[in-house]
Protein backbone atom coordinates (compact mmCIF):
# COMPACT_ATOMS: atom_id res chain seq x y z
CA UNK A 1 0.00 0.00 0.00
CA UNK A 2 1.37 2.92 -0.73
CA UNK A 3 -0.48 5.52 0.95
CA UNK A 4 0.87 6.06 4.89
CA UNK A 5 -1.35 7.32 7.15
CA UNK A 6 1.66 7.58 9.56
CA UNK A 7 2.51 11.64 10.13
CA UNK A 8 5.88 12.79 11.58
CA UNK A 9 4.74 15.37 14.34
CA UNK A 10 1.36 16.60 15.73
CA UNK A 11 1.33 19.89 13.81
CA UNK A 12 1.49 18.29 10.24
CA UNK A 13 -1.18 16.20 11.18
CA UNK A 14 -3.76 19.10 12.29
CA UNK A 15 -2.82 21.57 9.43
CA UNK A 16 -6.27 21.17 7.54
CA UNK A 17 -8.79 21.54 10.87
CA UNK A 18 -10.70 24.56 9.46
CA UNK A 19 -12.48 27.68 10.99
CA UNK A 20 -15.63 26.45 11.94
CA UNK A 21 -14.62 22.78 12.11
CA UNK A 22 -16.48 20.19 14.85
CA UNK A 23 -13.75 18.40 16.59
CA UNK A 24 -13.73 15.22 18.89
CA UNK A 25 -11.47 15.59 21.93
CA UNK A 26 -10.81 12.06 23.47
CA UNK A 27 -9.89 10.96 26.96
CA UNK A 28 -12.14 11.36 30.22
CA UNK A 29 -11.52 14.44 31.66
CA UNK A 30 -7.82 14.43 33.12
CA UNK A 31 -4.65 13.00 31.65
CA UNK A 32 -5.17 10.00 31.26
CA UNK A 33 -6.46 9.66 27.46
CA UNK A 34 -6.12 12.96 26.37
CA UNK A 35 -4.31 13.93 23.70
CA UNK A 36 -2.58 16.40 24.34
CA UNK A 37 -0.09 16.74 22.33
CA UNK A 38 -2.41 17.25 19.29
CA UNK A 39 -4.60 19.96 21.45
CA UNK A 40 -1.37 22.15 21.83
CA UNK A 41 -0.79 21.40 18.19
CA UNK A 42 -3.94 22.27 17.22
CA UNK A 43 -3.74 25.33 19.86
CA UNK A 44 -0.91 26.32 17.94
CA UNK A 45 -2.53 26.08 14.59
CA UNK A 46 -5.09 28.62 15.47
CA UNK A 47 -8.48 27.45 13.70
CA UNK A 48 -11.31 29.29 15.12
CA UNK A 49 -15.17 29.09 15.89
CA UNK A 50 -14.75 25.60 16.04
CA UNK A 51 -17.36 23.19 17.82
CA UNK A 52 -15.59 21.17 20.52
CA UNK A 53 -17.04 17.53 21.78
CA UNK A 54 -15.80 16.27 24.82
CA UNK A 55 -16.61 14.66 27.86
CA UNK A 56 -14.80 17.03 30.10
CA UNK A 57 -13.90 21.03 28.97
CA UNK A 58 -10.40 20.54 30.68
CA UNK A 59 -9.09 22.64 34.57
CA UNK A 60 -6.73 24.42 32.08
CA UNK A 61 -3.02 24.24 33.13
CA UNK A 62 -3.13 26.17 35.99
CA UNK A 63 -5.76 24.00 38.35
CA UNK A 64 -4.32 20.93 36.29
CA UNK A 65 -1.69 20.63 39.10
CA UNK A 66 -4.28 19.60 41.79
CA UNK A 67 -4.95 16.41 39.60
CA UNK A 68 -1.41 15.54 38.92
CA UNK A 69 1.16 17.52 40.92
CA UNK A 70 3.73 19.00 37.54
CA UNK A 71 0.52 19.79 35.70
CA UNK A 72 0.13 19.12 32.20
CA UNK A 73 -1.70 20.96 28.86
CA UNK A 74 -5.65 19.92 28.39
CA UNK A 75 -8.43 21.54 26.01
CA UNK A 76 -8.86 24.95 28.01
CA UNK A 77 -5.70 25.94 26.51
CA UNK A 78 -8.12 26.39 23.21
CA UNK A 79 -11.01 28.29 25.21
CA UNK A 80 -8.17 29.90 26.77
CA UNK A 81 -6.91 31.20 22.77
CA UNK A 82 -10.90 32.42 22.41
CA UNK A 83 -10.68 29.24 19.41
CA UNK A 84 -14.17 27.51 20.87
CA UNK A 85 -17.59 28.75 19.68
CA UNK A 86 -19.70 25.96 21.58
CA UNK A 87 -18.32 23.32 23.90
CA UNK A 88 -20.72 19.96 24.08
CA UNK A 89 -20.17 17.43 26.72
CA UNK A 90 -21.11 16.23 30.19
CA UNK A 91 -18.08 18.33 32.49
CA UNK A 92 -17.48 21.88 30.95
CA UNK A 93 -16.07 22.79 34.74
CA UNK A 94 -15.85 20.83 37.49
CA UNK A 95 -17.98 21.50 40.60
CA UNK A 96 -15.14 20.87 42.87
CA UNK A 97 -12.36 23.47 41.32
CA UNK A 98 -13.03 26.82 41.63
CA UNK A 99 -14.93 28.74 38.99
CA UNK A 100 -11.45 29.57 36.90
CA UNK A 101 -11.00 27.07 34.40
CA UNK A 102 -10.87 28.12 30.84
CA UNK A 103 -14.39 27.37 29.76
CA UNK A 104 -15.73 28.34 32.54
CA UNK A 105 -14.29 31.53 32.30
CA UNK A 106 -15.38 31.94 29.15
CA UNK A 107 -18.97 30.93 29.42
CA UNK A 108 -19.42 33.26 32.27
CA UNK A 109 -18.24 36.10 30.32
CA UNK A 110 -20.46 35.01 27.74
CA UNK A 111 -17.78 33.98 24.61
CA UNK A 112 -19.37 30.27 24.49
CA UNK A 113 -22.32 28.18 24.26
CA UNK A 114 -22.36 25.04 26.04
CA UNK A 115 -24.50 22.01 25.36
CA UNK A 116 -24.77 19.72 28.22
CA UNK A 117 -25.35 16.21 27.58
CA UNK A 118 -24.81 13.69 30.44
CA UNK A 119 -22.05 11.46 30.13
CA UNK A 120 -23.70 8.39 29.00
CA UNK A 121 -26.18 9.92 26.53
CA UNK A 122 -22.92 11.76 25.32
CA UNK A 123 -21.24 8.04 24.15
CA UNK A 124 -23.92 6.67 23.17
CA UNK A 125 -25.13 9.68 20.62
CA UNK A 126 -21.35 9.30 19.41
CA UNK A 127 -22.08 5.64 19.09
CA UNK A 128 -24.91 6.58 16.99
CA UNK A 129 -23.10 9.08 14.76
CA UNK A 130 -20.55 6.59 14.13
CA UNK A 131 -22.67 3.66 13.47
CA UNK A 132 -25.07 5.54 11.26
CA UNK A 133 -27.98 5.46 13.84
CA UNK A 134 -30.54 8.14 13.62
CA UNK A 135 -30.61 8.01 17.13
CA UNK A 136 -32.09 6.29 19.99
CA UNK A 137 -34.71 7.17 23.15
CA UNK A 138 -33.01 7.00 27.05
CA UNK A 139 -34.92 7.05 30.03
CA UNK A 140 -31.95 9.46 31.48
CA UNK A 141 -33.11 13.03 31.34
CA UNK A 142 -36.77 12.61 31.71
CA UNK A 143 -38.30 14.99 33.75
CA UNK A 144 -35.08 17.15 34.36
CA UNK A 145 -34.09 20.46 32.44
CA UNK A 146 -32.35 17.69 29.64
CA UNK A 147 -35.81 16.11 28.95
CA UNK A 148 -37.16 19.85 28.18
CA UNK A 149 -37.90 20.32 24.04
CA UNK A 150 -36.93 16.58 23.54
CA UNK A 151 -39.52 14.20 21.89
CA UNK A 152 -40.75 12.13 24.92
CA UNK A 153 -42.30 8.72 24.68
CA UNK A 154 -43.59 6.28 26.85
CA UNK A 155 -41.84 2.79 26.23
CA UNK A 156 -43.19 -0.63 28.61
CA UNK A 157 -44.79 2.12 31.15
CA UNK A 158 -41.31 4.07 32.04
CA UNK A 159 -40.73 7.77 30.01
CA UNK A 160 -38.21 8.23 27.64
CA UNK A 161 -36.64 11.19 25.79
CA UNK A 162 -34.99 10.90 22.23
CA UNK A 163 -31.35 11.82 21.60
CA UNK A 164 -29.63 12.60 18.39
CA UNK A 165 -26.31 11.41 17.06
CA UNK A 166 -23.69 13.20 17.22
CA UNK A 167 -20.62 13.06 14.49
CA UNK A 168 -17.59 15.59 13.89
CA UNK A 169 -15.01 16.37 10.95
CA UNK A 170 -12.35 15.71 13.46
CA UNK A 171 -11.70 13.26 16.18
CA UNK A 172 -8.36 13.65 18.02
CA UNK A 173 -7.51 10.60 20.40
CA UNK A 174 -5.34 9.20 22.22
CA UNK A 175 -4.03 5.06 21.90
CA UNK A 176 -1.45 3.49 23.75
CA UNK A 177 -0.01 1.88 20.18
CA UNK A 178 -0.87 1.72 17.21
CA UNK A 179 0.19 -0.47 13.37
CA UNK A 180 1.01 1.10 10.87
CA UNK A 181 -2.52 0.51 8.97
CA UNK A 182 -3.62 2.32 12.60
CA UNK A 183 -5.00 -0.85 14.36
CA UNK A 184 -4.75 0.26 17.79
CA UNK A 185 -5.34 -0.90 21.30
CA UNK A 186 -4.88 1.44 24.62
CA UNK A 187 -4.01 1.17 28.08
CA UNK A 188 -5.70 0.97 31.43
CA UNK A 189 -8.52 3.73 32.12
CA UNK A 190 -6.62 5.81 29.17
CA UNK A 191 -9.33 3.99 26.86
CA UNK A 192 -12.35 5.97 28.10
CA UNK A 193 -14.06 7.85 25.18
CA UNK A 194 -11.33 7.32 22.45
CA UNK A 195 -12.89 4.32 20.67
CA UNK A 196 -16.09 5.77 20.34
CA UNK A 197 -14.87 9.45 19.31
CA UNK A 198 -11.80 7.23 16.62
CA UNK A 199 -15.59 5.60 14.55
CA UNK A 200 -17.32 9.23 14.92
CA UNK A 201 -15.17 11.43 12.55
CA UNK A 202 -14.73 11.78 8.76
CA UNK A 203 -11.12 12.17 9.76
CA UNK A 204 -9.64 10.77 12.79
CA UNK A 205 -6.24 11.71 14.16
CA UNK A 206 -4.30 9.57 16.91
CA UNK A 207 -1.37 10.24 19.21
CA UNK A 208 0.35 7.14 20.28
CA UNK A 209 3.10 5.90 22.77
CA UNK A 210 4.07 3.29 20.61
CA UNK A 211 4.28 2.85 16.49
CA UNK A 212 4.59 -0.64 15.75
CA UNK A 213 4.94 -2.88 12.57
CA UNK A 214 1.60 -4.03 11.28
CA UNK A 215 0.84 -7.86 12.54
CA UNK A 216 2.88 -7.42 15.78
CA UNK A 217 -0.84 -7.35 17.21
CA UNK A 218 -2.75 -10.80 18.01
CA UNK A 219 -5.51 -9.94 16.33
CA UNK A 220 -7.95 -11.05 19.10
CA UNK A 221 -6.80 -7.51 21.09
CA UNK A 222 -7.22 -4.85 18.49
CA UNK A 223 -9.62 -1.94 20.35
CA UNK A 224 -10.04 -0.14 17.18
CA UNK A 225 -10.26 -1.09 13.92
CA UNK A 226 -7.55 0.38 11.48
CA UNK A 227 -10.41 1.48 8.68
CA UNK A 228 -11.22 4.27 11.59
CA UNK A 229 -8.07 6.03 11.62
CA UNK A 230 -7.06 8.08 9.41
CA UNK A 231 -3.54 9.79 10.47
CA UNK A 232 -1.11 8.35 13.36
CA UNK A 233 1.23 10.08 15.19
CA UNK A 234 4.08 8.33 17.33
CA UNK A 235 4.75 11.02 20.54
CA UNK A 236 6.61 8.85 23.05
CA UNK A 237 5.57 10.15 26.96
CA UNK B 1 -22.12 22.26 69.60
CA UNK B 2 -22.69 18.31 69.84
CA UNK B 3 -20.50 16.23 67.65
CA UNK B 4 -21.20 15.71 63.41
CA UNK B 5 -19.83 12.15 61.89
CA UNK B 6 -16.73 13.37 59.75
CA UNK B 7 -16.75 12.59 55.75
CA UNK B 8 -14.43 9.00 56.70
CA UNK B 9 -17.20 7.99 59.16
CA UNK B 10 -19.96 8.98 57.09
CA UNK B 11 -18.60 6.89 53.75
CA UNK B 12 -17.20 4.19 56.06
CA UNK B 13 -21.29 3.52 56.93
CA UNK B 14 -22.24 3.43 53.46
CA UNK B 15 -19.14 1.01 52.64
CA UNK B 16 -21.52 -1.42 55.19
CA UNK B 17 -24.07 -1.27 52.98
CA UNK B 18 -21.75 -3.24 50.14
CA UNK B 19 -23.37 -7.26 50.09
CA UNK B 20 -20.49 -9.78 49.46
CA UNK B 21 -20.26 -9.85 45.63
CA UNK B 22 -21.92 -6.57 44.98
CA UNK B 23 -21.12 -4.21 41.78
CA UNK B 24 -20.57 -0.90 43.48
CA UNK B 25 -20.32 2.44 41.58
CA UNK B 26 -18.73 5.34 43.63
CA UNK B 27 -19.87 9.49 42.59
CA UNK B 28 -17.24 12.26 42.57
CA UNK B 29 -15.72 13.31 46.21
CA UNK B 30 -16.85 11.83 49.30
CA UNK B 31 -18.20 8.67 47.99
CA UNK B 32 -14.78 7.94 46.76
CA UNK B 33 -13.71 7.49 50.02
CA UNK B 34 -15.53 4.02 50.14
CA UNK B 35 -13.29 2.35 48.18
CA UNK B 36 -10.76 1.81 50.71
CA UNK B 37 -13.55 1.24 54.01
CA UNK B 38 -15.50 -2.20 52.80
CA UNK B 39 -15.79 -4.30 55.38
CA UNK B 40 -13.38 -7.00 55.58
CA UNK B 41 -15.08 -10.37 55.31
CA UNK B 42 -16.20 -9.40 51.50
CA UNK B 43 -15.38 -8.58 48.10
CA UNK B 44 -16.94 -5.82 46.38
CA UNK B 45 -16.41 -4.84 42.29
CA UNK B 46 -16.07 -1.60 42.13
CA UNK B 47 -17.17 -0.06 38.32
CA UNK B 48 -16.09 3.18 37.10
CA UNK B 49 -17.50 4.85 34.45
CA UNK B 50 -14.03 6.00 32.77
CA UNK B 51 -14.07 1.70 31.60
CA UNK B 52 -13.06 -0.12 34.56
CA UNK B 53 -14.58 -2.76 36.67
CA UNK B 54 -12.66 -4.88 39.43
CA UNK B 55 -10.48 -1.58 41.10
CA UNK B 56 -9.08 -1.95 44.03
CA UNK B 57 -7.81 0.92 47.06
CA UNK B 58 -6.83 4.67 46.23
CA UNK B 59 -3.38 4.27 44.99
CA UNK B 60 -0.23 6.06 47.22
CA UNK B 61 1.81 8.48 45.97
CA UNK B 62 4.63 6.19 45.13
CA UNK B 63 2.36 3.92 43.22
CA UNK B 64 0.07 6.50 41.24
CA UNK B 65 -0.36 5.52 37.62
CA UNK B 66 -2.41 8.62 35.72
CA UNK B 67 -3.49 5.99 33.55
CA UNK B 68 -5.52 4.04 36.20
CA UNK B 69 -7.79 6.45 37.78
CA UNK B 70 -11.08 6.33 39.32
CA UNK B 71 -14.08 9.03 37.41
CA UNK B 72 -12.89 11.31 40.40
CA UNK B 73 -9.67 11.25 38.60
CA UNK B 74 -7.82 9.76 41.60
CA UNK B 75 -5.34 7.17 40.87
CA UNK B 76 -6.43 3.70 41.67
CA UNK B 77 -4.76 0.46 42.70
CA UNK B 78 -5.46 -2.75 40.53
CA UNK B 79 -6.66 -6.08 41.29
CA UNK B 80 -6.63 -9.75 40.06
CA UNK B 81 -9.37 -10.07 37.87
CA UNK B 82 -10.15 -6.42 36.61
CA UNK B 83 -10.74 -5.31 32.98
CA UNK B 84 -11.27 -1.96 30.83
CA UNK B 85 -13.91 -1.43 28.62
CA UNK B 86 -14.69 2.03 26.54
CA UNK B 87 -17.27 4.70 27.98
CA UNK B 88 -20.14 3.15 25.55
CA UNK B 89 -19.87 0.07 27.46
CA UNK B 90 -19.72 1.72 30.84
CA UNK B 91 -22.48 3.06 30.69
CA UNK B 92 -24.55 0.55 28.96
CA UNK B 93 -23.70 -1.49 32.02
CA UNK B 94 -24.93 1.69 34.15
CA UNK B 95 -28.27 2.28 32.13
CA UNK B 96 -28.83 -1.46 31.78
CA UNK B 97 -29.33 -2.20 35.32
CA UNK B 98 -25.80 -4.72 35.85
CA UNK B 99 -24.59 -1.99 38.61
CA UNK B 100 -26.00 -3.23 42.17
CA UNK B 101 -25.61 -0.14 44.43
CA UNK B 102 -24.12 3.45 43.68
CA UNK B 103 -23.02 5.87 46.06
CA UNK B 104 -23.80 9.83 45.02
CA UNK B 105 -22.94 13.02 46.83
CA UNK B 106 -25.63 15.29 46.88
CA UNK B 107 -26.87 19.28 46.82
CA UNK B 108 -30.47 18.31 47.85
CA UNK B 109 -32.83 15.01 48.58
CA UNK B 110 -36.36 15.40 48.61
CA UNK B 111 -38.69 13.34 50.77
CA UNK B 112 -39.79 11.28 47.75
CA UNK B 113 -36.29 10.41 47.18
CA UNK B 114 -35.46 12.82 44.00
CA UNK B 115 -31.95 14.18 43.71
CA UNK B 116 -30.31 17.12 42.72
CA UNK B 117 -26.48 17.05 42.61
CA UNK B 118 -24.94 18.66 39.80
CA UNK B 119 -26.04 22.07 39.82
CA UNK B 120 -26.15 25.08 42.07
CA UNK B 121 -26.55 28.56 42.29
CA UNK B 122 -23.50 30.49 40.57
CA UNK B 123 -21.95 27.78 38.55
CA UNK B 124 -24.37 27.49 35.11
CA UNK B 125 -21.30 26.04 33.71
CA UNK B 126 -20.64 22.17 36.03
CA UNK B 127 -22.29 19.30 34.25
CA UNK B 128 -23.97 16.57 35.45
CA UNK B 129 -21.19 13.86 34.44
CA UNK B 130 -22.32 10.31 34.39
CA UNK B 131 -24.73 11.05 37.27
CA UNK B 132 -27.90 11.79 35.95
CA UNK B 133 -26.67 7.97 33.96
CA UNK B 134 -25.95 6.07 37.32
CA UNK B 135 -29.01 7.62 38.98
CA UNK B 136 -30.98 6.34 36.86
CA UNK B 137 -29.96 3.02 35.69
CA UNK B 138 -28.21 1.64 39.04
CA UNK B 139 -30.30 -1.07 41.55
CA UNK B 140 -30.23 0.86 44.26
CA UNK B 141 -28.87 4.73 45.27
CA UNK B 142 -26.95 5.80 48.39
CA UNK B 143 -26.38 9.62 48.89
CA UNK B 144 -23.74 10.37 51.21
CA UNK B 145 -23.87 13.97 52.10
CA UNK B 146 -23.45 16.73 54.96
CA UNK B 147 -27.30 17.55 56.84
CA UNK B 148 -27.02 20.94 56.05
CA UNK B 149 -25.30 23.58 54.05
CA UNK B 150 -22.44 25.74 55.24
CA UNK B 151 -24.62 28.45 56.09
CA UNK B 152 -27.13 25.63 58.17
CA UNK B 153 -29.77 25.32 55.68
CA UNK B 154 -31.75 21.89 55.21
CA UNK B 155 -30.51 19.85 51.89
CA UNK B 156 -33.22 17.29 52.87
CA UNK B 157 -36.34 19.06 51.85
CA UNK B 158 -39.77 18.69 50.83
CA UNK B 159 -39.15 19.45 46.57
CA UNK B 160 -35.71 20.09 45.01
CA UNK B 161 -35.07 23.86 44.29
CA UNK B 162 -31.61 22.64 42.76
CA UNK B 163 -31.84 21.51 38.86
CA UNK B 164 -32.74 17.60 39.20
CA UNK B 165 -30.52 14.86 38.40
CA UNK B 166 -33.23 12.38 38.59
CA UNK B 167 -36.58 11.75 39.99
CA UNK B 168 -37.53 9.05 42.99
CA UNK B 169 -34.57 7.34 42.73
CA UNK B 170 -33.18 7.36 46.34
CA UNK B 171 -33.65 4.94 48.77
CA UNK B 172 -30.65 5.53 51.35
CA UNK B 173 -29.02 8.52 53.32
CA UNK B 174 -26.28 8.48 55.25
CA UNK B 175 -25.37 12.15 56.47
CA UNK B 176 -23.38 13.68 59.61
CA UNK B 177 -26.51 13.20 61.51
CA UNK B 178 -28.47 10.28 60.74
CA UNK B 179 -28.97 7.48 58.05
CA UNK B 180 -32.80 7.72 56.67
CA UNK B 181 -34.51 5.44 54.21
CA UNK B 182 -36.63 6.84 51.66
CA UNK B 183 -40.13 4.88 51.68
CA UNK B 184 -43.61 5.36 50.40
CA UNK B 185 -44.68 6.45 53.65
CA UNK B 186 -41.86 9.21 54.11
CA UNK B 187 -38.28 9.37 55.95
CA UNK B 188 -37.68 6.65 58.02
CA UNK B 189 -35.11 7.75 60.39
CA UNK B 190 -33.34 4.56 60.81
CA UNK B 191 -30.10 5.72 62.68
CA UNK B 192 -28.95 8.78 64.57
CA UNK B 193 -25.69 10.11 65.20
CA UNK B 194 -24.22 9.59 68.76
CA UNK B 195 -25.61 12.29 71.27
CA UNK B 196 -28.37 13.66 68.87
CA UNK B 197 -32.04 13.15 69.27
CA UNK B 198 -34.69 12.46 66.66
CA UNK B 199 -36.33 16.41 67.35
CA UNK B 200 -32.88 18.16 66.61
CA UNK B 201 -32.39 16.49 63.42
CA UNK B 202 -36.04 16.86 62.29
CA UNK B 203 -35.26 20.97 63.30
CA UNK B 204 -32.23 20.57 61.09
CA UNK B 205 -34.59 19.32 58.10
CA UNK B 206 -37.40 20.41 56.29
CA UNK B 207 -39.06 17.29 55.11
CA UNK B 208 -40.88 15.06 57.73
CA UNK B 209 -38.92 12.84 59.50
CA UNK B 210 -40.81 9.66 61.14
CA UNK B 211 -38.33 7.66 63.59
CA UNK B 212 -38.17 4.16 63.10
CA UNK B 213 -39.67 1.83 65.94
CA UNK B 214 -36.30 0.63 66.36
CA UNK B 215 -34.43 3.84 66.19
CA UNK B 216 -30.68 3.40 67.22
CA UNK B 217 -27.25 5.16 67.25
CA UNK B 218 -24.97 4.94 64.33
CA UNK B 219 -23.18 1.53 64.31
CA UNK B 220 -20.20 1.60 62.18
Amino acid sequence: MSVTKIFSDCDEAVTDVFDGATVMVGGFGSYGGLPINLIVALSGQGAKDLTIIANMGGVGYELSHRIKPEGYQDSGILFENGQVRKFIGSVPALGGMPPTSPLEKSFNEGKIEIEMVPQGTLAERIRCGAGGLGGFYTPVGAGTTIGEGKEKKVINGREYILELPLTADFALIKAHKADSLGNLVYRKTARCFNPVMAMAAKITIVEVDELVPTGQFDPEVVVTPHLYVDRIVEVPR
Amino acid sequence: MKERLDEQTIALRAAREFSDGAVVNLGYGMPGLCANLIPGDRTVFFQSENGMLGYGSLAADEEKDYELINASDQPVTPLPGMCFFDSAAAFDMIRGGHIDIVVLGAYQVSEKGDLANWGRPGRPATGMGGGMDLAVGAKKIIVTMLHTTRDGEPRIVRECTYPLTARRCVSLIITDLAVMEVTPDGLILKEIAPGWTAAEVQALTTADIKPAADLKEIEL
